[in-house]
């Protein structure tokens, strides 16, 4: 039998893999994906707080469509930022971006 | 039952495993890559939840638009995997602790609390009561993540547009 525990067990493994990517990793991109993972980590909680908690409701989904939306925002302008300081600085690598203007 | 139950072991399974690809992996492409299992497991997941339009805009904008996204990025500014590179931080170490510290104290706390078991039904067919709900109580939620992304749309074009000098 599957409970609301399984559900936020997975979600808080999947959220501590996207907080070690985004502080270990060096370049960018790959604290980016950190984050992204993080970000799911949340929405499996909010969508399983729906079914479990509050089935009578539809927020839970809501929000989590929001979260996704909001996550696609944030991937374009990082990504975009990414590209802007490596045309200015030929790095992605976030040690070695220790300049706020050049 | 016990179908839910293999269900849930396998996607947890798949979602994590290339999970730690997509957090550990030197090989950024790797990286990268991975992601989109973990995404689909996530999927799986919330098919198992009864949240089917969530998944299908799961794949859509996850698997299928910020992976590509990524790669694209990855392969404009490296110009291949990074593998040459150190690819982790002097912070491994303290990372690898808050991480850890930060999973055991979830659990802990999930298992600890008594989760109220909620009144009512999930809806039988989850996107029609999605629309119904983001067109009346939330409609201003739903005008304001509107307007959040035409300014991510021109913020994203304004910066990373070449410049006029260069």
């Amino acid at each position: 039998m599957i409970t609301l525990t399984h559900y936020l067990v997975l979600s808080a493994l999947l959220f501590a893999l996207g907080l070690y990517a985004a502080l270990s990793r060096r370049n960018a991109v790959a604290m980016l994906m950190g984050i992204e993972l993080m970000l799911n980590a949340a929405n499996i909680n909010l969508v399983a707080f729906n079914k479990y908690a509050a089935p009578g409701a539809i927020q839970g989904q809501i929000f989590a469509l929001i979260v996704i939306t909001l996550a696609a925002c944030e991937a374009a302008v990082g990504l975009a930022l990414i590209l802007a300081a490596y045309r200015r600085f030929e790095t992605t690598y976030v040690d070695d971006l220790n300049l706020m203007k050049w | 039952m016990i179908g839910e139950a293999v269900a849930f072991y396998v996607l947890a399974a798949i979602t994590l495993a290339s999970g730690v690809v997509v957090a550990t992996s030197p090989n950024l492409m790797h990286s990268a890559i991975a992601l989109v299992p973990t995404l689909l497991g996530v999927t799986g997941i919330y098919i198992l939840l009864n949240a089917e339009f969530v998944a299908g805009i799961q794949v859509l904008i996850y698997a299928g638009g910020i992976t590509v996204l990524i790669l694209f990025v990855i392969m404009l500014t490296e110009g291949g995997t990074g593998l040459r590179v150190r690819q982790r931080n002097e912070q491994v170490a303290i990372a690898a602790a808050v991480s850890a510290a930060v999973a055991a104290l979830f659990i802990a706390l999930a298992g600890r609390t008594p989760w109220a078991q909620g009144a009512g039904t999930l809806p039988s067919y989850t996107p029609g009561a999605i629309g119904q709900n983001f067109l009346g109580p939330n409609l201003l939620l739903f005008e304001g993540t509107s307007v959040v992304l035409l300014v991510t749309l021109v913020g994203a074009i304004l910066i990373a547009r070449k410049e006029a000098g260069e």
